[in-house]
């Protein structure tokens, strides 16, 4: 039931990639993604998965903050956003915000912090969780999207978890209860300087989570829109003017030239 | 009425004599406003056949403006500071009223500012512009570039973000490997043993007051140049020696009102495009802020690729593409002074690429070639076919300069017409 679901939604975006390929755009990629899913690899080609977010979305930024609060906070911090911009940004009432986003203890006027101290989350993890005001930046929404949803399961590491998009991540698979678990199945490939080394081949879903799969795939995108709003929560607003400001400098461009042109009728 | 001076030789009055009577009068007899006008704008006369190439040397002036402004209005809530830098620069962009405007505007208005000061260059090469009597209004150009170089590289570390003090890392070491003097050179120009506070502080006041100086004295002195010996035009033709009856060129047109109100076109569609990139792609796709800034300053994790911003890629990737250190940096340092040379290096007859033959179009078409060429190994990893490239396109980037006094003497020219090309619109 579970991988038909996600299935489903393979196909959904194989629909896309064969469009984008009738375009003329892509063609390799949704080839081998037709393939893949043909041969029923699940995430062979999970290193072309794009996030696909909007982060004019208020619906979908909204219910990022609420994942990110429930299962981010406890060890990342949001140190360069107060809770009250937030709000004001992600049109939550005061009242709203209070009762169910904000820790117990903290003010609106506090900045998103988590309450877990740095010294002991590095002792625990290894590093201290880093920040995530600005990771949608620092590495593309796609780079978070394929982080979030190519955990597997690996007996190996201390966390019992390693990732695709970061190998030996320090972060533990948080939000395993929602996914479920995931095998990957590696092969044998030639390496680039000679001789073989173990090549991630597909993933195989060996323990339901909570959510369906598309449902955890909605999670991880709402969640990465957040992050992407957080990043720069100024970009809608920028948009928003730089369409009138460059309105503005065509007319007054072509005003410009209307003058110009007069001037220059002496010049033979 | 034919106006004749002491020794017969006619003179022109300007065109508005200095008022005597009011306010104005008053001013004018202590200042010389009304005389300037007319001798630096209404009695300037530039070529009537610039074009579209003419338009850079006054948006250059214009986006200098536009820093110091921007540049100004930053440092208002800028903290320069290991522990305060990158911090107060989010505050900036998120905290700021129209913090986030100011810094973009900053941002790509140093990328801006080279993409002019590069076409303008290269009209420079187009039109031969840097040819007697222009050598030192050249020299004086490329003193400015430098200055703008240094100015855009200390700028690049004030964020303090992880590009910032790799970037910094890489080009201050670069002076280590000058023979004995190098690691003490090193360790004087960073004021510590490393990358750090110390260095980001001086850089600080360096970009902010030291190279802005002297940038705005090099630009005064650049100007006062053109001023002296007319600006080129299209055709490399000189407009003063077919003087009309008045005395001023027969080719010539007042710059102001002329040039004043076509620059300003120049400067609408150059501000859409400016628009377009501050408002809806700040970034670039990375090219104009690289996404590893965006995480501080962290001396134990080196970002994947450590790439400067694309203005110093053709030059960055000249340095890579010798396995000795101390040589790239040698042609690297060399790859830029080939400029200084130029006026002495062509040894054509004509100025204009107009009139000249299919040598020196061809060589001067492979060198952009090169250096876009340059511009882009830069910015990738320094591995296999990218090397060879580089190592290819170097090549052909020196021997412009090198074999410049050959190909421009022996090369076929075409006549050179005695008055320049001009139709009306």
């Amino acid at each position: 039931m579970r991988t038909e679901a996600r299935e489903r939604l393979r196909a959904a975006r194989l629909a896309v990639f064969v469009l984008a390929a009738a375009l003329g755009a892509g063609v390799l990629p949704a080839q081998e993604a037709a393939e893949n899913a043909q041969a029923g690899k699940f995430g062979a080609d999970w290193q072309s998965w794009q996030a696909d977010t909007d982060v004019t979305d208020m619906a979908s930024v909204q219910r990022g903050a609420r994942n990110f609060v429930s299962y981010c906070l406890g060890c990342h911090s949001l140190k360069y956003e107060h809770w009250s911009r937030l709000g004001q940004d992600l049109s939550i009432p005061n009242g709203l915000l209070e009762k169910d986003l904000l820790p117990p203890g903290d003010k609106t006027t506090d900045y998103i912090l988590t309450s877990m101290p740095a010294a002991d989350a590095a002792n625990w993890f290894g590093k201290t969780p880093p920040d995530l005001s600005l990771m949608a930046r620092a590495r593309t929404h796609d780079y978070l999207y394929q982080f979030l949803t190519t955990f597997y399961v690996d007996p190996t590491r201390q966390t019992g978890a390693n990732n695709l998009r970061l190998p030996t991540a320090a972060m533990p698979h948080v939000l395993s209860e929602l996914e479920g678990l995931k095998s990957a199945v590696f092969h044998e490939g030639p390496k680039a300087g000679g001789g073989t080394e173990q090549v991630f081949d597909h993933f195989e879903q060996i323990a339901p989570g909570r959510l369906s799969a598309a449902e955890y795939d909605g999670f991880v995108r709402d969640t990465v829109n957040f992050l992407d709003y957080v990043s720069d929560p100024t970009q809608t607003a920028r948009r928003g003017l730089g369409l009138w400001v460059v309105l503005f400098l065509l007319v007054f461009t072509w005003l410009a030239w209307l003058v110009k042109r007069e001037y220059w009728k002496d010049v033979h | 009425m034919a106006l004749t001076s002491a020794t017969g030789s006619a003179v022109s009055l300007p065109a508005h004599p200095a008022p005597k009577k009011g306010l104005w009068g008053w001013i004018n007899k202590r200042l010389p406003v009304t005389e300037f006008i007319s001798e630096q704008l209404t009695g300037y006369y530039a070529p009537k056949n610039f074009n579209i190439w003419y338009f850079f040397g006054s948006l250059a002036l214009l986006v200098l403006v536009l820093q110091l402004v921007t540049g100004i209005f930053l440092t208002m809530f800028y903290k320069p500071g290991e522990l305060t830098s990158f911090d107060s620069v989010q505050f900036i962009m998120r905290e700021v009223d129209y913090g986030w405007l100011i810094r973009y505007l900053h941002s790509t208005g140093a990328s801006a500012f080279f993409i002019v000061v590069y076409l303008h260059m290269f009209r420079a090469f187009l039109y031969g512009s840097y040819k007697p009597p222009r050598e030192l209004l050249w020299l004086f150009g490329m003193a400015v570039y430098l200055a703008l170089m240094a100015e855009a590289f200390m700028g690049y570390v004030l964020p303090w973000g992880n590009m910032s003090f790799w970037g910094a890392q890489v080009i201050v070491n670069l002076f280590g490997t000058i023979p004995g003097i190098g690691p003490g050179l090193v360790e004087w120009i960073r004021g510590d043993y490393g990358i750090a506070d110390a260095t980001l502080n001086r850089f600080f006041a360096l970009h902010v007051a030291a190279l802005p100086l002297a940038l705005l004295l090099l630009v005064v002195l650049h100007l006062v140049a053109l001023r002296r010996s007319g600006s080129n035009n299209p055709d490399g033709i000189e407009i003063k020696e077919h003087p009309g009856p008045d005395g001023k060129p027969l080719d010539g047109i007042p710059f102001h009102p002329y040039y004043t109100v076509k620059d300003i076109v120049g400067v609408g569609v150059f501000f859409v495009l400016f628009a377009i990139v501050v408002f809806f792609v700040p970034t670039f796709g990375g090219l104009f802020l690289e996404s590893p800034n965006f995480e501080p300053a962290n001396p134990l994790s080196t970002p994947e690729h450590i790439a400067p911003v694309w203005y110093f890629t053709p030059f960055y990737a000249i340095l890579r593409a010798v396995p000795d250190q101390r040589l790239g940096a040698l042609l690297m340092l060399l790859a830029v002074a080939a400029f200084l040379f130029v006026p002495w290096l062509d040894r054509s007859p004509v100025k204009s690429m107009r009139y000249r033959g299919w040598m020196s179009r061809t060589a001067l078409t492979l060198f952009a070639l090169s250096f876009v060429a340059l511009g882009y190994l830069g910015l990738q990893p320094a591995e296999g076919l990218y090397v060879l490239l580089a190592r290819i396109f170097a090549t052909i980037y020196f021997l412009f300069f090198a074999l410049m006094p050959l190909y421009s003497s022996i090369d076929k020219v075409k006549p050179v017409p005695e008055r320049v090309t001009y139709h009306a619109h």
